[in-house]
């Protein structure tokens, strides 16, 4: 086998491939919530629809979407192999299995996250990525796809916005552990900076899920159903 | 004054062979004292069955004293039993109250095949160590003790990886039956003293290559191995053999295949 691909599908490589598309994936996160932020403007969409309409026309932007899905999918497709590869390390489990102490739930279970982002993330693209690339939309004063009017329909069904919080529950949780789990897996452990990126991770983990969270739960409100 | 004596409920795994299917056995015992070690009541009990005739239980122990790791027990959920930072061999019967019910399995991991009952086969441990765990030593007279200095914060780190015993506790407690708590202990010890410099590169690369090629997992960071470790091995070694083996990846000049050692 060739250096790159006998590094690459190492344990320790393929974990590298896991934390390093899950740290830009979390990158994406902060910068898909400013952009989602606009919906919030109190504009009828005016600023958000602009703003669509420049993220899928930009071509810089458009490398930068494929750079993204090549992301998820590496993500994806690594998750799938390093559980498989872990489960046949133990072919034969323990009756008595205990929880140690201090090993967090979310870290046992970011399989299990994964799969809730996962399933949330189809239905979201489904929703409006495809809508937005493909399906038939309306236009709104200044001309661009009113992405707007779909998120707001969306939005004003409270199973909808249900949906929505459960699934941004589940991101929060994978961040929990995921975040500060990714510089340990590149190997950047130390006294005097591991604290204050554990305390980020959290920080982050919480902040960031929860900010989406409120947008549908504002506009539900403000939807008045 | 006679001693308070307890009794227990032991369900303990019997398996005759590699290829048997096994299944757990229940044992009631009597008469244990809160002073025994654990491997002391098994003892016990194996005096009573090997009295009865029946089959006595297969364990593995050394040192008993909690330096050669051989006494791998998955007790009650934990490897080593209960408490943070002890091996079985120096887990007393007072850690378990009177009447209690107490599950004993092997190690279990792909990588470490059970041989008879609770005795599972580590020798993948050996063939990691042998792949790159070592330093290159001249031989001759024996150098001076002290000659190459080396500071006490390096030092003690050193040695807080080298307390490793090789048990197999980390993979025995991580959802993944991951070893890397161990090679990172092995790699850890080497790779910050001078002596090891010689073959960091190579030593970081090969063990990695020799432990994936055994069928252990990949961690994935839950803490497990060094919560259960008897010897309180912490993460920050895994981070170290993750960054000496992404470092001698991307700057040695092993461009193909390790060999691997064969079983
Ligand atoms: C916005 C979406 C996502 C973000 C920001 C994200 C982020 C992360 C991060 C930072 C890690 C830690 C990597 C490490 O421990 O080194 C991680 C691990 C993981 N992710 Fe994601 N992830 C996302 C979506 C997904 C999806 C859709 C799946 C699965 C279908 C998934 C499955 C996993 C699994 C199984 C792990 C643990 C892998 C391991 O430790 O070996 N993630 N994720
Ligand atoms: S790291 Fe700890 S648990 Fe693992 S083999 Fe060494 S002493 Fe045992
Ligand atoms: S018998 Fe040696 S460590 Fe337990």
């Amino acid at each position: 086998m060739n250096w790159f691909t006998r590094v690459l599908t190492s344990s320790i490589g393929r974990k590298v491939l896991m934390a390093l598309t899950g740290l830009f994936l979390s990158l994406f996160l902060v910068v898909h919530l400013i952009g989602n932020l606009q919906l919030l403007a109190g504009d009828e969409g005016a600023a958000f629809n602009a703003y669509a309409a420049f993220m899928t026309t930009t071509p810089i932007v458009k490398v930068a979407s494929y750079l993204l899905y090549a992301t998820f999918l590496l993500h994806i497709v690594q998750s799938i192999l390093l559980t498989m590869h872990n489960r046949s390390a133990r072919p034969v489990g323990y009756r008595s299995a205990g929880s140690s102490q201090g090993v967090s739930s979310t870290s046992r279970n970011m399989g299990i996250l994964g799969t809730i982002i996962l399933v949330f993330l189809i239905i979201h693209l489904r929703n409006f990525w495809y809508e937005m690339h493909w399906g038939e939309i309306t236009t709104d004063a200044a001309g661009n796809k009113d992405l707007y009017k779909v998120v707001s329909e969306a939005f004003a069904q409270w199973w909808y916005v249900a949906l929505y919080i459960v699934s941004m529950v589940g991101v929060g949780f994978h961040l929990w552990h995921g975040f500060a789990s990714s510089f340990q897996t590149l190997g950047l452990n130390h006294a005097k900076y591991t604290p204050f990126i554990k305390s980020l991770g959290y920080g982050f983990a919480i902040l960031i899920p929860l900010g989406f969270a409120l947008i549908p739960i504002i506009m539900f409100v403000q939807s008045g159903n | 004054m006679a001693e308070e004596t307890r009794k227990y409920t032991l369900e303990i795994w019997r398996q005759k062979n590699a290829n048997d299917k096994g299944g757990f056995k229940t044992y009631p015992i009597d008469d244990v004292s809160p002073d025994m070690s654990f491997l002391e009541m098994i003892d016990l009990l194996n005096d009573r069955l090997a009295r009865t005739g029946e089959e006595p239980v297969t364990f593995d122990h050394d040192c008993r004293e909690g330096i050669c790791g051989a006494c791998s027990m998955y007790i009650n959920g934990h490897p080593h039993g209960p408490h943070q930072g002890v091996t079985t061999c120096q887990l007393h019967m007072r850690s378990f109250p009177n009447n209690a019910k107490i599950v004993v399995e092997p190690w279990r991991a792909q990588a470490f095949p059970v041989v008879k009952d609770l005795m599972v086969d580590r020798a993948a441990f050996d063939r990691i160590i042998q792949a790159g765990g070592y330093v290159s030593v001249n031989t001759g007279s024996a150098r001076d003790a002290n000659e190459t200095p080396i500071s006490k914060e390096i030092a003690d780190e050193a040695f807080n990886a080298a307390a490793c015993i090789g048990c197999g506790a980390c993979v025995a407690a991580c959802k993944n039956a991951s070893a890397m708590l161990f090679v990172a202990a092995k790699v850890s010890q080497l790779a910050i003293l001078p002596q090891g410099q010689a073959e960091r590169k190579a030593r970081a690369e090969k063990m990695v290559a020799q432990m994936d090629a055994e069928g252990f997992g990949a961690c994935t960071n839950t803490g497990a191995c060094s919560a259960e470790c008897p010897k309180e091995i912490g993460q920050e070694h895994i981070a170290r053999l993750n960054r000496e083996f992404l470092g001698a990846s991307l700057s040695s000049k092993n461009v193909g295949d390790f060999k691997l050692i064969k079983q």
